[in-house]
């Protein structure tokens, strides 16, 4: 009898690519329904138009660069990176946009390196600071929790500020960020203590988007649960804010925000879960991964606190993926039976 | 029983594999004759390194257990007749290997008497009668190896290097899914593998630290039936150098280096035999050989062997003869249940694919494992998820030297450490993408061997060039100088600063006073007497 011919190992096991992104979706999904409450139609809008966008182009490239396409559309990859892009755009962003977003994502960052696998820098932070240099007004354009519900803004009004401009007395719905807000008044001479004081705390801290925090960091625990994401990652980034905060509000507790105001605003849990643990752009060893996310903690707290932008997730991830080569090269781990660290 | 401590060591990485093991351990083991066989097919090497010599010629009639071959220098290894019969062909035939090749093979007919050889080697009982070197020579003469799969010879690895040995280990772990033939040798021969060990221990009795000698038994917990067997014929033995240890199921818990960590929570150093720290493993089916190559004289021409996998009717353990072709195993194992598209030599992980079950079983085989083919999904682009480096038992950085095996970055691949990387398949094991990852590793392994000779060739060719070089230049310089020394020595009268110039100046001397005599001078004639 004649047997096939194939080299070792003959097994495999049930770990697919496609599996572990369809785990990332999931994981996203409480995040997704909390912001569904807050914005209602404005992410709807969002994220239909960036899957739409994220999977055309996608698709076109592929074609472009003679690749099968089903396949890699198959491995879901696209699908997260147009779910997170869509999750962190303004809600009711319009249409140009998002497509300008995902161009910058999809081809710039990932298919002119080589697609799937070969992209040093992470296509959903490459495409958000694309639009948040290039359009900052629409970029800081947030409307308010709530009030930009389902309840307040119908289909046809999300349509028309999304395929036209934006709806009458839009100003109504709209509001500073708290990371926005604190800043501004911060450089305008107020205490912290004030400024909690007013509208969007009254008193109360950041209730809705310590909420939409909440949310991702219940999803990215599934995920370290289901060992999709290891916890080294979140936990350096999330260590060195609060670390770096407690220190400067110690110090001065009027003029810097408290560690827990830092964790549970902008997008603090969502970058530590999700974004800075996209493997591709990460460094792989579990030196370089600490170093790698401590990195972007540390870069995140500077941004907000002495950068010109509230947030500054998406540079702190951009920077840091740069490092992630070097950090691999240098924090290799020690192998069985070779002295020294390497 | 030992009072030794049993704290054992983890592994970094490692995998829980499906075990498949039950189905081959239902059945007691059968032994299969190859008297009645039309032809057994022995290939010559059977064993790492070099050929032995074939003592036999085409027409010759053999008895089981006479020499075929013999050995040919230092590290080679005899074979011998697994039955009695007539040689009717010494001739390439296709051998179990990786590459597929064909190889010079001793074809016996069995005459179906099975008759022993007159000539057997001498049952040395009272083995510590006997020195060490005496039973090594026994250990090589019976043609034993590693039967665990290195198949390295055996007496090659009991030579004492000057390093005092403190533990001997005896690999039981048995860590590849399917293969069960160990755990049923040491359900069913336990005294025969405690017998082995204790010959080994004699044989290093001159070469002990001085802080004493001792001999643990790593077996997997998921053989509680050998475990067993092991511990109470250990009981009846009375010998508290040895000790039965349970080790948990982790592939790939049975690599030598592997299980010497868990056991001993030493590390062999890169590039190093276990030797060099003082300690030695052997695998418990070559230990049973040695028992029965020292203490009955009989030569290694049998072994057990595992067959099994959903595509065999009966899946069981065999004692085959070394020699016998594949298909009478799975004959004998009720043969194969449909189709099945994939044949095995070893295990899932590490087994070597066979093109057809004509081949012969040899030394190296411990299972036939008939499976569905399992074909992989296509492979994936490598996300760098890390799933590999968390598995891999030498803490490598499997998708970095995926990524240089790509790309040929040799130097980056050293610099990486491939050349310690043991290809258990773990990475690719647990890949989400489905990359064949031991397959770049073994090509990058490949690739950089092929550079450094290269490299050594074109290094030996450049110390030649410029030997050479130099070689006709001190010519060229000498001849300049002598020509000159000689122009010189023609030019100038030499100063009487040698023997030879003292000589000439005597001789030129005596000739002075010889023409002096000649030539009639006034002054001598004055000197004359009238």
């Amino acid at each position: 009898m004649i047997f096939g011919a194939r080299t070792s190992t003959f097994i495999t096991g049930t770990n697919h690519l496609s599996q572990l992104m369809l785990q990332v979706i999931y994981a996203l999904v409480p995040a997704t329904l909390v912001v569904l409450y807050f914005f209602g139609w404005g992410l709807v809008s969002n994220l239909l138009l960036s899957l739409i966008f994220a999977l055309g182009l996608e698709a076109s490239f592929l074609k472009l660069r003679q690749r099968p396409i089903s396949p890699a559309l198959q491995d879901l990859s696209i699908t997260v990176t147009a779910w997170l892009l869509a999750l962190a755009l303004p809600p009711y962003a319009p249409w140009w946009l998002i497509l300008v977003a995902m161009l910058f994502a999809v081809i710039i960052a990932k298919h002119l390196y080589g697609g799937l696998g070969y992209n040093p820098f992470n296509p959903a932070m490459v495409g958000y600071a694309a639009v948040l240099v290039s359009f900052p007004l629409q970029m800081t354009l947030w409307p308010a929790p709530l009030q930009s519900g389902f309840g307040n803004i119908d289909f046809i009004q999300a349509l028309q500020s999304v395929f036209a401009s934006p709806i009458p007395r839009w100003d109504a719905y709209t509001q500073a960020t708290p990371l926005d807000h604190a800043k501004v008044n911060l450089g305008l001479g107020k205490t912290l203590a004030e400024i909690f004081q007013q509208p969007p705390f009254n008193g109360l801290g950041s209730p809705p988007i310590a909420v939409v925090n909440l949310a991702y960091l219940l999803g990215g625990l599934w995920l370290i649960y289901k060992r999709v994401i290891s916890w080294h990652i979140p936990s350096a980034m999330l260590g060195a804010i609060a670390v770096l905060a407690g220190i400067f509000w110690l110090i001065n507790p009027n003029q810097y925000p408290s560690p827990a105001f830092h964790l549970f605003s902008g997008a603090t849990m969502l970058g530590a879960f999700f974004i800075a643990t996209d493997p591709v752009t990460a460094s792989t060893t579990l030196r370089g991964k600490l170093i790698y996310a401590a990195g972007i903690g540390g870069l995140v707290w500077v941004i907000r606190t002495w950068g010109s932008y509230p947030d500054g997730v998406a540079f702190a991830v951009l920077f840091m993926n740069m490092t992630a080569p070097l950090l691999d090269q240098y924090t290799q781990p020690r192998v069985y039976g070779k002295r020294g660290k390497r | 029983m030992s009072t030794l401590t049993n704290k054992l060591w983890r592994n970094h990485g490692g995998l829980h594999l499906p075990e498949h093991k039950t189905i081959s351990t239902q059945q007691p083991v059968q032994c299969l004759s190859a008297a009645n066989l039309p032809e057994l097919v022995i290939p010559l090497l059977q064993h790492a390194r070099f050929y032995p010599e074939p003592v036999v010629k085409v027409g010759n009639n053999v008895y089981k257990g006479q020499a075929l071959a013999k050995a040919k220098g230092y590290s080679s290894l005899p074979i011998h007749a697994s039955t009695s019969g007539q040689i009717i062909a010494i001739e390439p035939r296709p051998i179990p290997h990786l590459s597929g090749l064909n190889d010079t093979c001793i074809i016996l007919k069995p005459d179906g008497l099975d008759t022993w050889t007159p000539e057997r080697l001498e049952p040395l009982a009272n083995y510590t009668d006997y020195t060490a070197e005496r039973l090594r020579q026994r250990i090589c003469g019976a043609g034993i190896v590693g039967l665990g799969g290195a198949v390295f010879p055996a007496a090659l690895k009991l030579e004492t290097q000057g390093t005092a040995l403190h533990t001997l280990i005896i690999n039981g772990a048995e860590c590849e899914p399917y293969i069960t033939c160990d755990d049923m040798l040491m359900r069913e021969k336990a005294q025969e593998i405690i017998a082995g060990i204790q010959i080994i221990l004699h044989i290093f009795h001159e070469h002990t630290d001085p802080k004493g000698l001792h001999c643990l038994i790593g077996i997997e917990d998921n053989k509680p039936e050998a475990l067993q067997a092991m511990q109470q014929t250990l009981a009846h033995s009375q010998d508290s150098r040895i000790q039965v240890v349970a080790i948990p199921t982790i592939y790939p818990s049975g690599g030598e280096k592997q299980l010497i960590h868990i056991l001993t929570g030493r590390e062999v150093p890169s590039g190093q035999r276990p030797l060099n720290v003082g300690i030695l493993c052997h695998n418990v089916a070559t230990t049973r050989a040695i028992y029965r190559a020292v203490v009955l004289g009989e030569p290694l021409i049998s072994r057990y062997v595992t067959i099994t996998g959903s595509g065999i009717k009966a899946p069981q353990n065999v004692e085959v003869p070394l020699g016998m072709p594949i298909k009478h195993l799975i004959a004998a194992a009720g043969g194969y249940t449909q189709h099945q598209p994939a044949l095995v030599m070893g295990g899932p992980m590490m087994g070597i694919n066979l093109a057809n079950d004509t081949l012969p079983v040899v030394k190296a085989t411990n299972c036939i494992l008939v499976e569905a083919a399992i074909q992989p999904p296509p492979a994936l682009p490598c996300i760098r998820c890390g799933k590999c480096a968390d598995v891999c038992p030498v803490s490598l950085l499997p998708q970095q030297l995926y990524w240089h095996a790509r790309a040929r970055h040799l130097d980056a691949l050293e610099h990486h450490h491939l050349f310690d990387c043991i290809e258990c398949g773990c990475c690719s094991y647990v890949c989400p993408s489905h990359i064949p990852l031991v397959d770049y590793y073994r090509f990058a392994k490949g690739e950089v061997l092929k550079q450094r000779e290269t490299q050594e060739k074109a290094e030996l060719a450049r110390a030649r060039h410029e030997f050479r070089q130099e070689r006709l230049e001190r010519l060229k310089r000498e001849k300049a100088e002598k020509l000159a020394q000689h122009k010189k020595a023609s030019q100038e009268p030499t100063a009487p600063s040698s023997e030879v110039d003292s000589k000439k100046v005597a001789i030129q001397a005596a000739l002075d006073r010889v023409k002096a005599k000649k030539s009639p001078a006034p002054s001598v004639s004055e000197d004359k007497p009238a």
